[in-house]
């Protein structure tokens, strides 16, 4: 076991790992962090994707040792109490979601391009979202949601 | 997952002394390839180094003439950088078609390239520009770097530690990738060099390999045109659910024109 430390949403945290315990499993299974979701556990779908010091990865490819130290955030951690973080009102708004399962690491996934391209075209989403799978869409309304969220967040 | 034991290096020494150490060792870079592979036990080592973290191994510099990239570079980062795009765009290009932006911000060049993977993108690139990989003991060319399918020049436990690019008079890289994984199923790098014409094919074969018929073609008459009339074998060509061997021949010709015409 190796004990690990790191801040998640602002909040500093600590645990006993073992060294093949996935980031992932440290914040669904250590810390009850649910929210974040293992969908394909094969690095393709996305579903998983949190920020690690400000950038987009996916949870079940890093190991939670590979955490050590850093700046977490998960999607517990965008809204304000009960006022919805701008990309989480604009999935809302624009019907960006229906079953809500690839919903977090979508989210996750666009506030990390808005925070790059305050204002992105449609190719910028699609392209940008091509580590995010949705099964359920056809991502026509997720595509609308990022653009809209984006502007939201840099308005 | 398959249980390992995970080890941290402290320097590329210290990595060196931990791969050597352990009954069976093996290096981590970014991971992208290789926790997956061990959840599914494809790979299982004792143990498992882990160099993405370190410092040394980061960075780019461009000076004499080549683009100095750190093998722990992220591909976000090469994609990103303004001295790679200011030297060389092509690199740059590449480096934002691989896999999708969490593993761009994860995967690095060194991981990539000594993994070989016959669909990765970096092989293209430092066959097609003659690049020197750099590693704790030695400098090993290009050409003689990638020996066959998941198979490379580095002795066990030899660690990259950088890879240099000569910086090309032109130089594109067009792929037609997977949709589903962004990995070649063909992806072609043509630059034109001070020492001629490279022309290098990734994805389409076991191992990243050199068109040496274009290659002299494109040095008489550096054309989309010049490529008319010749045709790539399918022999020993890689074929899958996702294209025949045959198809993959047809694409090397269509990716080489295309690359050909984005030199400009």
């Amino acid at each position: 076991m190796a004990s690990v430390s790191m801040t998640i949403n602002g909040k500093q945290v600590s645990g006993e790992v073992e060294g093949r315990t996935l980031l992932v499993e440290f914040l669904r299974e250590h810390q009850r962090l649910t929210g974040t979701h293992v969908g394909c556990d094969t690095t393709q779908c996305g579903a998983c994707t949190i920020h690690m010091n400000g950038e987009a990865v996916k949870s079940c490819t890093m190991l939670a040792v590979q955490a050590e130290g850093a700046d977490v955030s998960t999607i517990e951690g965008l809204a304000n109490g009960d006022e919805l973080h701008p990309m989480q009102e604009a999935f809302r708004e624009h019907h960006g979601l229906q079953c809500g399962f690839c919903t977090p690491g979508m989210i996750m996934s666009a506030t990390a391009l808005a925070k790059r391209n305050p204002s992105p075209s449609e190719d910028d989403v699609r392209h940008w979202l091509e580590g995010n799978l949705c099964r359920c869409t056809g991502y026509h309304n997720i595509v609308k949601a990022v653009m809209a969220g984006a502007r939201a967040m840099n308005a | 997952m398959y249980e390992f034991n995970y080890q941290k290096a402290g320097s590329v020494a210290d990595a060196a002394a931990k791969v050597a150490g352990a009954d069976d060792g093996t290096l981590m870079a970014g991971g992208m390839t290789l926790i997956p592979t061990l959840k599914q036990r494809l790979a299982m080592p004792s143990d498992v180094v882990d160099i993405g973290q370190l410092a040394d191994l980061q960075g780019i510099s461009v000076a004499g003439g080549k683009v100095s990239i750190g093998s722990m570079t992220t591909h976000d980062t090469v994609a990103n950088s303004a001295d790679v795009k200011g030297a060389i765009p092509a690199l740059a290009v590449l480096a934002s078609g691989i896999g999708d932006p969490m593993v761009r911000n994860r995967g690095t060049m060194g991981g990539s390239v000594a993994n070989n993977d016959p669909a990765a993108d970096y092989p293209g690139a430092v066959l097609g520009l003659g690049a020197t990989v750099v590693t704790d003991k030695r400098e090993i060319a290009g050409d003689a770097f990638f020996t066959g399918m998941f198979e490379t020049a580095l002795d066990e436990g030899e660690i990259i530690t950088r890879i240099d690019f000569p910086v090309p008079t032109k130089a594109a890289y067009t792929k037609f990738p997977n949709p589903a994984s962004r990995y070649a199923i063909v992806g072609v790098f043509v630059a034109q060099t001070a020492d001629g014409v490279r022309v290098a094919v990734t994805g389409a074969g076991g191992t990243a390999f050199r068109a040496t018929e274009m290659e002299a073609a494109l040095n008489a008459n550096f054309s989309p045109s010049a490529l008319d009339g010749i045709s790539v074998s399918s022999d020993g060509l890689n074929k899958d659910i996702h294209a025949s061997a045959e198809y993959r021949a047809h694409l090397i010709g269509v990716m080489a024109k295309r690359a050909v015409a984005a030199c400009g």
